[in-house]
């Protein structure tokens, strides 16, 4: 389990190293390769009416005239040993791990993301339960009635939760249910969970309810199918032939066999989920790491971009090496060595 | 302007004035409590001197800064007029009367003497920071001092660059310790500006944020956006980037030192990256009271406004002094022949220009010349008339272009910022209608973040690739020819790096024409000139003109004393209270 999980380890870290390494190509050599010089890079950062003697000077400020390999270690050397920044009237120190300072904001990123990550968290850990707890019990029940009206109602109902998209969803939940019937909070609302429990529910659960829907279609069908295979194989029958009740053949035999895939996506669901979720936050309002990324990349504020790449990067890692093991728990079949 | 530019401009870039529209009758201060569509337009909606209330202001995307030194946007500075006091400001009220510039910490105008190269200015007495100390004259010196700050305060105007005897100063960072040899201060009171040539209208750049004071000890460069001290009736509670601040009242305010400020909201909320689709949708639910970008709403909810009368009783169309329009680029053949250009401008139908911009209520005023009606000096041009219908004069265009040598049309491309679906439609709409007499288009879209820098406003790429006309658009700084015209049409703001908005304008006559109306301190003859100057542009058919902006807003539902000022085109922020 050690050697797995420390092997694992290292594999985790080379993948964020890759992963910094393409959002850094992405930001700085495919602008080059369509001709776009350093100063036309740095005019993006100098306002509206910079001289070239301005651009120049932000060319050096921001070291985009050194070489690729230059710059990209220099951003990688300050997550360990931080980084100095001239404001004008003093040196801001960014201390490590600092994960570049705002080219438009000017201050560190970190603290940003700090700031931004319990936004996405709430919204990723709420909506998962419910989509996981709703997504797998409709699965089940469906899958256990196969072909009856609740089943095709709920598989209909999962067909039309996964094609719609959430910014049409979200957008009509909220002219509904915030602005028409005043039942939940407008968006652009978000009270930390420290601050109140209740509110904090109070306003995440419309969000949660949109971003679920859009899982738990897919978990249903995803569970469904994975139960009618389940249920069809000899040791169900075997199970049942042994005199079992019928809710443990279901639970304990059944289920138990068909949440090995939905844990492995479920894994992986949250882990991007914690990188942002993008469209969501955009169309509630919500000041996660998802919005903070699309600001960035809106306003070319690459330290922005590439601190939430490398967060979500990391997440997603996480959120794998937990599933890896998990496997081991829930699956019998899947053994460490 | 580079790209900050195309960012700037769909926010509503910087005081460009309006609101003339409907009627210049000036009802000084008179107004009514009578929801209608346009009642904040030219007059007082709601007029109230109540104080008290939380007002809600939310805005979809951050804007350049805070800073007053540092900021070039029209909502940022008709918004840093509550946290901060320039030297002068324009008279908050409605309609005309907004373009009369008075005394904010200055007791009045500047005197200029030295036939307008020097100009002296005398702050009011018992001004204060939120701090209590006392704000003087050095305060304000060091706080244009700093604006000059480019490399570290990037955003700002550079007017003050531009204009003030500098003699090769470079600001308090870089030239620390040294005095800036273009602002004297005598005594506490007393500030002097001494400028390279006289400028007759220098009282328009103190009402510019960067001479609001800031204290040398306080300022921390960069990051005073995060915290600037206030000199107005409110200060920052708390500020988080890219998120939002909140303003509460600053006790060290005092009304008595203030002839033009009602303060009448406790507090303000800023909510900044609310999407822009729900900030429509919670305007109309009543719990935000202003979306600060000043554009208007967007266009999901614009049927939604005018189709239903009691959104519409709540709704204003002002005019925001911005020209849409095309630049017509005379360095690429055969446009390199004013017939050619001419024909251009003759064909082109006007009206499929104001349809894609939204129609005359959310797109605007057809327009015939560059300055926009409520400019000071404006003159009903039409150069070249696009016929009766204003669907194009083809009988006109096509005796042009036998002028031209080119009697059954040509074929050059035409450049658009793709990701304005708006300025899309204006080149396929031009496409179509100079398709008629044989000039053929070819669209090509650019990333608007690039556009100024490096496609339409790089002269070697504009002309390499041939790009005959441009989709371009232009608010004023402030409402005055210089503040309107300056940037567009002056030659000598084309760099060979990109980034100006002028993208085909170079006539040496017209650049002479600028310095006269610059340097003319008399207001009347100064207006006359820019309306010359605004003519001879057009004669040389450079320029196409499409729309006059005017923008659909939506008025809060609990919003007091609510009117556009049209020195920024947008509601007043300041004058604005809660029931």
């Amino acid at each position: 389990m050690v050697t797995f999980i420390i092997r694992r380890l290292i594999g985790a870290v080379l993948t964020l190293l890759i992963v910094s390494m393409i959002t850094f190509g992405i930001f700085y050599l495919v602008p080059r390769w369509v001709g776009a010089t350093a100063a036309d890079l740095a005019s993006r950062y100098v306002g509206r009416t910079a001289n070239a003697e301005q651009v120049a000077a932000a060319v050096k400020a921001l070291g985009l005239d050194k070489p690729f390999y230059v710059q990209y270690w220099s951003w990688l050397k300050a997550i360990f040993v931080g980084q100095d920044v001239n404001t004008g009237t003093a040196i801001d120190h960014c201390p490590a791990p600092c994960l570049g300072y705002s080219f438009i904001g000017r201050n560190p990123v970190w603290p940003d993301l700090l700031d931004r990550l319990p936004v996405t968290a709430s919204l990723a850990f709420g909506a998962a339960i419910i989509w996981l707890l709703s997504g797998v019990a409709i699965g089940v029940l469906s899958a256990l009635r196969r072909g009856s009206v609740f089943d095709r109602a709920a598989m209909g109902v999962a067909l039309g939760g996964v094609s719609l998209p959430i910014f049409w969803t979200g957008i009509v939940c909220l002219v509904i249910f915030s602005y028409g019937l005043g039942w939940t909070a407008p968006g652009g609302t978000y009270t930390p969970i420290q601050q109140n429990p209740a509110t904090w529910a109070y306003d995440m659960i419309l969000p949660w309810i949109t971003l679920a829907l859009l899982f738990s279609a897919a978990y249903a069908r995803l569970t469904r199918a994975g139960m009618l295979e389940t249920m069809g194989e000899d040791y169900i029958r075997t199970a049942r032939a042994k005199g079992l009740q019928e809710r443990t053949v279901v639970t304990r035999h059944g289920l138990r066999a068909a949440l090995t895939p939905i844990v492995t996506i479920f894994g992986l669901d949250v882990g991007l989920l914690l990188g942002g979720a993008v469209l969501t936050e955009s169309t509630f309002s919500l000041p996660g790491l998802g919005k903070y990324a699309i600001d960035g990349i809106i306003a070319s504020d690459m330290p922005k971009v590439m601190g939430v790449t490398l967060l979500a990067a990391f997440f997603v890692v996480v959120a794998n090496l937990i599933v890896d093991v998990l496997y081991a728990v829930i699956d019998p079949r899947v053994r460490l060595s | 302007m580079g790209v900050a530019a195309g960012a700037v401009l769909t926010l509503g870039l910087t005081a460009c004035s309006g609101g003339t529209s409907n009627d210049n009758k000036d009802t000084k201060g008179g107004g009514s409590s009578a929801a209608a569509f346009n009642a904040a337009v030219g007059k007082v909606f709601n007029p109230s001197d109540k104080k008290g209330g939380v007002m809600k202001f939310a805005i979809s995307a951050d804007w350049d800064s805070t800073d007053p030194g540092d900021t070039y946007y029209g909502l940022s500075w008709n918004l840093s007029r509550l946290y901060t006091r320039a030297l002068t400001m324009f008279k908050v009220a409605p309609g005309q009367a907004s373009s009369e510039l008075v005394g904010d910490l200055a007791e009045g105008l500047g005197t200029p003497t030295d036939g307008g190269k020097t100009w002296t200015y005398k702050l009011r007495q018992g001004l204060k920071y939120e701090d209590g100390t006392p704000i003087t004259a050095k305060d304000v010196e060091y706080a244009v001092s700093r604006s000059l700050e480019k490399p570290t305060l990037v955003n700002g105007p550079t007017y003050f660059d531009d204009f003030l005897d500098l003699k090769g100063y470079r600001g308090p960072y870089r030239d620390k310790g040294k005095d800036n040899p273009a602002i004297d201060t005598p005594d506490d009171r007393t500030i002097v500006f001494h400028l390279k040539k006289p400028f007759g209208g220098f009282d328009y750049f103190t009402q510019i944020p960067s001479t609001a004071p800031v204290p040398q000890a306080k300022d921390t460069g960069a990051k005073y956006k995060q915290h600037p001290i206030s000199s107005g009736p409110y200060m920052f509670k708390s500020y988080s980037a890219g998120k939002g601040f909140v303003l509460v009242r600053n006790p060290n305010w005092d009304q008595a030192t203030d002839p033009n400020r009602k303060a009448l909201p406790d507090e303000y909320d800023v909510s900044i990256g609310v999407n822009a689709d729900d900030i429509d949708n919670q305007l109309i639910a009543g719990t935000y009271q202003v979306d600060i970008a000043g554009t208007g709403v967007q266009p999901a909810a614009l049927s939604r406004v005018l189709g239903d009368p009691t959104l519409k009783a709540r709704a204003d169309n002002p005019n925001t002094l911005r020209l849409n329009y095309t630049s017509i680029n005379p360095n690429v053949a055969p446009l390199d022949n004013i017939e050619c250009r001419k024909a251009v401008m003759l064909a082109a139908d006007k009206t499929l220009y104001q349809q894609a911009y939204g129609g005359p209520l959310a797109g605007g005023d057809i327009a015939t010349g560059l300055m926009p009606p409520g400019v000071p000096g404006f003159q009903k041009l039409n150069v070249y008339p696009s016929g009766p219908d204003n669907k194009g004069d083809l009988n006109a265009a096509k005796e042009a272009l036998q002028k031209c040598g080119q009697p059954s049309g040509f074929a050059t491309n035409m450049a658009y910022r793709a990701e304005r679906p708006k300025e899309k439609a204006v080149a396929e709409a031009l496409q179509q209608s100079l398709g008629r007499v044989g000039i053929k288009l070819t669209l090509k879209g650019f990333p608007v973040g690039d556009y100024f820098a490096l496609y339409a406003g790089k002269p070697s790429y504009r002309d390499q690739n041939k790009l005959g006309l441009m989709t371009n658009s232009w608010g004023a700084d402030w409402n005055d020819g210089f503040g309107f015209l300056s940037q567009i049409v002056d030659g000598r703001v084309i760099r060979a790096t990109g980034g100006s908005s002028n993208l085909s304008v170079n006539i040496p006559e017209v650049n002479t024409m600028i310095d006269e109306a610059v340097a003319e301190t008399d207001a009347s003859k100064k207006n006359q000139d820019w309306a010359a100057i605004d003519k001879r542009v057009m004669e040389e058919a450079v320029i196409l003109p499409g729309v006059w902006a005017k923008q659909v807003a939506l008025r809060g539902t609990e919003t007091t004393n609510v009117f556009v000022n049209d020195q920024y085109g947008m509601y007043d922020f300041l004058a604005m209270g809660l029931k």
